[in-house]
């Protein structure tokens, strides 16, 4: 998973595609997330930090997790996603 | 080290300028207590979901209406319409805050006297009242509020039998320039029915007629339809008086006040738009004493608002059983609440708050119910906080018609607690149980057992 190249997220949860002009606004723990994605973490080091950090269980991050990232796949903010096969 | 309250990760376009169907933003606080009772402790000690009702609001609304009124018409008494809201602590407010009882059944009729009304002080409403409902209501002397003729024939007979004289009233329908017309209730005034009832009434000498009646429509959201059907009441009331030489004792307007809520489909927000009491009350005063009534005659002014009284005291408690997404990527919260007891979300378009605090960001949602049906939907279009399971909720103005409505269906029907004005709350009706149900089925001997 990589996040696209030249897509800007700013500290205060502003997200700016170039390509397509579109912007975006990030919830704080989204943007932890894009940063983890944009220094290569792979998924389950995303998991342990954000687990470390706020009161969540494994279960639900990872179903938040995979919602949060089909919709930036959906948006085209990241460079590959493996989408369900029917 | 304490972690950090969990957010679900959320990312959202920015559309500047852009209407849609899901709106602003519009929660910006939790409601955490209620009458200073914390919703967590009354979902930990009563369960979710659970109905909650504020007895200060109840009586807060009920003297905010007594005082619009009474400030501008000098004889004013309200009736509780039992249809709104009919348990028995509810009514039980609003009889010791001075209201009749208003019945349009003989359940509900029986469940007045059950609660110690005087029969003289209910006004029995409504298109079905059986021989043996009138024949009570006639017995305890109640205002029987005639809806056609077959009910004026039937009081006539039993007047006879009985060898007493009912008080009664004709229910009046009319044009008061709203749309749709209510006119399958009572008699027409444009057509000259009511006058056509009103003179058999009293050519018949067999009743008293005491008032008139009407109930123009239902969320009315213009107080001006009232001034109209006040002013063609008064016009029918000094008609009676001039040709009979008999006074009316009261005009009686019914009720259909609308509440806070905001109805689907509408633009702004029922807390910013709707009338407000003073504003129905100065429409009807204004009529009944702008007509030909003299100073020392005018009729007691009964009114029968329900839904307006109680509504802004109820609240429905509930919980996050799910997010999820839709197929087109719109984000659906599953809720524990269902249109099954939630029936006024059919009407409304419910305000929703968090009980638990939350960021400023928000998700355009759907809300929808636990029920395993396609039209289970609470909100079908709302912008809420991010909300995680087992998240509580609390959906505002539910205390109309959800507990008379509500439905039996798949589940059992909750708790409904009631907060009294010490801030100490009390169960006033239980959840149901399994074994309620099964007490009033029957099982033929045949079917008692089978082999799978």
């Amino acid at each position: 998973m990589k996040l696209n190249k030249n897509v800007a997220v700013s500290e205060s949860g502003l997200l700016f595609n170039p390509v397509t002009g579109e912007s975006f606004s990030v919830n704080p723990i989204g943007i932890e997330i894009l940063n983890l994605i944009r220094d290569e973490k792979p998924e389950e080091e995303i998991a342990e930090a954000i687990m470390a950090k706020y009161n969540t269980d494994k279960p639900t991050f990872e179903k938040d997790y995979q919602d949060f990232i089909g919709i930036l796949s959906h948006n085209n903010l990241v460079e590959s996603h493996e989408k369900t096969k029917a | 080290m304490t972690k950090l309250r969990y957010e679900r990760p959320v990312i959202k376009k920015l559309e500047t300028g852009m209407p849609n169907k899901f709106g602003t933003r519009t929660e910006y606080q939790p409601l955490t207590h209620i009458d200073g009772v914390a919703v967590a402790k009354l979902i930990k000690d009563y369960g979710s979901p659970l109905f909650v009702i504020s007895e200060k609001t109840i009586r807060t609304t009920i003297r905010k209406a007594k005082k619009a009124f009474e400030t501008r018409y000098p004889r004013v008494q309200f009736a509780w319409s039992y249809k709104t809201n009919y348990l028995n602590a509810v009514c039980s407010i609003f009889h010791q805050e001075g209201s009749w009882a208003e019945v349009v059944s003989g359940f509900e009729y029986d469940k007045a006297i059950s609660l110690g009304v005087d029969g003289k002080k209910i006004i029995f409403n409504g298109p079905e009242k059986s021989t043996e409902d009138l024949t009570k209501a006639i017995s305890n002397d109640s205002l029987i509020h005639i809806d056609h003729l077959d009910e004026l024939y039937s009081i006539t007979d039993l007047a006879t039998e009985l060898k007493k004289r009912p008080r009664v009233a004709i229910r009046v329908n009319m044009d008061t320039g709203i749309y749709p017309m209510w006119d399958r209730f009572g008699f027409n005034y444009e057509n000259g029915q009511a006058w056509d009832a009103i003179n058999k009434i009293m050519h018949s000498g067999k009743m008293e007629l005491v008032g008139l009646h009407c109930h123009i429509g239902t969320f009315m959201l213009s107080p001006f339809a009232y001034g109209i059907a006040a002013t063609k009441l008064a016009e029918l009331a000094l008609s009676v008086e001039q040709k009979f030489k008999h006074e009316l004792k009261y005009i009686d307007l019914g009720g259909g006040f609308a509440s806070k809520n905001t109805l689907k489909g509408s633009y702004l927000p029922g807390s910013d738009t709707n009338p407000t009491f003073d504003d129905f009350a100065e429409a009807i005063s204004s009529a009944l004493l702008n007509s030909n009534f003299k100073q020392d005659k005018l009729p007691l002014l009964i009114l029968e608002t329900g839904r307006a009284m109680i509504d802004e005291a109820g609240y429905l408690l509930g919980s996050v059983i799910s997010n999820k997404r839709s197929s087109t990527g719109r984000r659906n919260t599953i809720l524990d609440i269902g249109v099954n007891i939630l029936f006024t979300s059919f009407w409304y378009d419910h305000k929703i708050t968090p009980a638990q605090p939350f960021t400023q960001y928000a998700e355009d949602t759907c809300v929808y119910g636990p029920l395993c049906m396609n039209i289970d939907v609470i909100r079908e279009s709302t912008s809420l906080p991010l909300l995680n399971r087992g998240d509580q909720v609390v959906i505002h103005n539910v205390g109309a018609y959800n507990m008379t409505q509500w439905m039996q269906f798949i589940a059992l029907r909750p708790h409904v607690v009631l907060i009294d004005t010490e801030e100490k709350p009390h169960v006033i009706r239980l959840r149901e149980t399994l074994d309620n149900m099964n007490s009033m089925e029957k099982v033929p001997g045949h079917l008692h057992k089978f082999n799978l």
